[in-house]
């Protein structure tokens, strides 16, 4: 009899990532894919109607900012392009964490009747923002060359900032979606705080308008991770603006905005992980 | 006694829930309360479980609700963490709490069977081979490129049923699977409890359902306010069960009219010792008594006693009798005992005793009727039937005639 031959293990009840690697990431995945299937491919204007929001918002900002109240800031090259990439890559962190709050929540019922890595369904909703990220970049850069931008070999880097964006948001999902589980209002004190990182960021003020102010009021801007990520994006995709470090003066100061946003992944993962266990009692 | 390899090792489990006073709900209140909230009431659900399960053994969990089943079964398949003692299990274990969990009714049937199969813990690749089995065992290949959401619910259960029995896990662990679906659908259910059986499935079955305890576990144990009560042979623990649900409702207040003219004092049932009981085995002989006080006078008296299900359905009933005559009038401060003897035909379940006095004999006036003035449970068999009667059944089968094929 086969059954003989299986050892005894101990079952150490629910956790983050229970039941190994490849099940974890093939969960993910598939949790992921068939979400974005469901959102993108439900209708026939799916992926459509996906990235008109962005756009109109664009068309939105440019208006305000790049005409009308031009005036008001620094003018800079290319500004429409930047402007576009910039919204895509905010749009993608705020959707990602917006959505990963309640996540947990949402699919209740595979904490509770499941031996389900609970790691996986923020992860998984981040994924989905992830896939919907890479097609609204494809379409970013094909504005770009429509524009007039010459393709340049910093152009291969664009992963790197996709995979910091994608790292980060995951490290926010998890500390939001695990605090949500204790704190229902953590949900609209997010809605805010995202908010106000749209406007902390270099989203539509680009850094010249900040570097008017000094040197040092630049640095403490550019601690902020998503204000360094967006930095490098535009310096390596547009190419019309120096990297983050060149900006804050250094690569030793870079390294403080990168600090920051490791430290809130670990810290994301630490607070995911020590929740993790007992969310099925705490909903 | 089976012996051989440990399928599951369970030790010293103890589950205790914690719930809080006052519970803070939100960042604003545990800023403006920093200190709050640290009052708990402590449940402890599960006081110290050990019991062994032997590789290939299907093993029952019974109990009432709040007994703690449940919970116990929910610290098996990993979904609570343990305060303490140990859990062990041999292989892969595959819980069903609930069937078609993880379903999403926006996706088509193969997709969602792609998903719960991996999360029964089946490789992508593993998933899609077994898709066709999957799909012909739940008897739904016209229907698998549809939404999960067009899916009648019976077919969603079937669809969840496959998945779970195609999984091919080392251990199930499985909770009242069967109280849904069809009679086509648990006969298919049962069926595959028999082949899990065959092949040597450790199986845990969580059920209310004490024909299938005694009709497919090896052992069983039931649990009691967060302890091990029995553990051992299913048909002992079958009638612990039963006794035990019975006992609770005993003292519940019966249901009956208030009769000017007679009461009654005591209802009982004895089994076949004479001994009063309240469950009685399949096939055993047992006596329902009433004792009867008269408060008036009742001319031309009837009493009779009568048995019904707990569905209401009356299953036989018995008058009585005086040295074969009608009986004579009844006069204040007579007591009357009567009792029926029976041969237990009953379906395992529950049967309330009632019992009624009458008056008069051309027209019949009711004085006292009492639809359960005792209970009685049955337990042994379940008959798929309410009772057993004499019977023989006959089978003829005619074959085409080969030779005229030829």
């Amino acid at each position: 009899m086969t059954t003989a031959q299986l050892e005894l293990r101990q079952i150490k009840g629910p956790s983050a990532l229970g039941g190994g690697w490849r099940r974890f990431i093939n969960l993910t995945w598939l949790v992921a894919s068939s979400d974005f299937k469901l959102t993108y491919f439900g209708s026939v204007l799916g992926y459509l109607w996906s990235f008109v929001q962005p756009l109109l918002f664009f068309g939105v900002l440019y208006l305000v900012f790049g005409v009308v109240l031009a005036k008001a800031f620094v003018k800079v090259s290319d500004f429409p392009v930047l402007l576009l990439m910039n919204i895509v890559l905010f749009n993608f962190f705020q959707g990602a964490t917006g959505t990963a709050v309640a996540s947990v929540l949402v699919r209740e019922n595979l904490v509770r009747k499941m031996h389900f890595p609970r790691l996986v369904i923020p992860l998984a909703v981040v994924t989905t923002a992830a896939m919907q990220l890479m097609l609204n970049l494809v379409v970013v850069l094909l504005f770009m060359l429509i524009y007039g931008i010459q393709p340049r070999v910093t152009w291969l880097l664009l992963p790197v900032i996709a995979l910091a964006f994608f790292v980060f948001s995951c490290g926010v999902a998890m500390l939001l979606s695990s605090l949500y589980v204790r704190y229902r209002d953590v949900a609209p004190i997010w809605g805010v705080i995202s908010q106000a990182l749209f406007y902390a960021s270099p989203v539509f003020i680009t850094i010249e308008s900040i570097q008017v102010h000094g040197q040092t009021v630049t640095r403490a801007y550019m601690c902020n991770p998503l204000a360094a990520m967006l930095q490098q994006a535009r310096h390596w995709m547009i190419g019309n603006s120096p990297g983050t470090p060149a900006i804050m003066g250094g690569y030793a100061w870079a390294l403080i905005p990168a600090v920051i946003g490791i430290g809130i992944c670990v810290l994301g993962f630490y607070v995911f992980n020590r929740e993790a266990p007992r969310i099925a009692e705490e909903l | 006694m089976k012996t051989g390899p440990v399928g599951i090792r369970v030790s010293g489990l103890h589950k205790t829930f914690r719930v809080p006073e006052h519970r803070i709900h939100t960042l604003k209140e545990r800023a403006l309360h920093p200190f709050r909230g640290n009052k708990f009431e402590e449940f402890e659900i599960l006081k110290g479980i050990d019991f062994e399960v032997l590789q290939g053994e299907f093993f029952g969990i019974v109990g009432r609700n709040g007994s703690g089943k449940s919970t116990l079964l929910k610290c098996l398949a990993g979904i609570y963490r343990v305060d303490g003692g140990t859990i062990e299990v041999a292989g892969r274990l595959s819980p069903f709490i609930e069937l078609g969990v993880g379903f999403n009714p926006d996706l088509t049937a193969r997709d969602n069977i792609l998903i719960n199969a991996v999360m029964m813990g089946l490789t992508p690749r593993q998933a899609r081979d077994r898709l066709d089995e999957i799909v012909s065992f739940a008897e739904l290949e016209r229907f698998v490129d549809q939404k999960l959401k067009n899916y009648s619910s019976g077919m969603q259960v079937r669809l969840a049923f496959s998945v779970m029995v195609q999984s091919d896990p080392d251990v199930l662990l499985i909770d009242e699977v069967l109280a849904v679906g069809d009679a086509a659908f648990q006969q298919k259910c049962v069926d595959v409890f028999y082949r899990l059986r065959a092949e040597g499935k450790t199986i845990i079955l969580v059920t209310h359902e004490m024909s299938l305890v005694e009709r497919f576990c090896h052992r069983a144990l039931k649990l009691s306010g967060g302890h091990i009560t029995h553990i051992g042979d299913p048909a002992e623990i079958g009638r612990a069960y039963m006794t035990e649900n019975f006992s609770s409702y005993s003292s519940e207040e019966r249901e009956g009219s208030r009769a000017p003219e007679v009461r009654i004092v005591n209802a009982w049932v004895t089994d076949s010792n004479g001994a009063k009981a309240d469950a009685i085995p399949f096939g055993q002989w047992f006596g329902m008594t009433v004792v009867l006080e008269v408060l008036q006078p009742i001319s031309q008296p009837g009493i009779s006693l009568w048995l019904t299900s707990e569905d209401g359905v009356r299953v036989f009933s018995a008058g009585a009798r005086e040295d074969g005559e009608a009986l004579s009038d009844m006069e204040p401060g007579e007591v009357v005992e009567f009792s029926v003897a029976v041969r237990n035909p009953l379906s395992a379940g529950r049967y309330f005793v009632g019992c009624g006095v009458t008056r008069g004999t051309a027209g019949l006036e009711i004085l006292l009727f009492q639809n359960r003035a005792t209970d009685v449970v049955s337990y042994g068999v379940n008959l798929h039937g309410l009772v057993s009667v004499d019977m023989s059944p006959a089978l003829t089968r005619t074959r085409p005639d080969r030779e005229t094929v030829s």
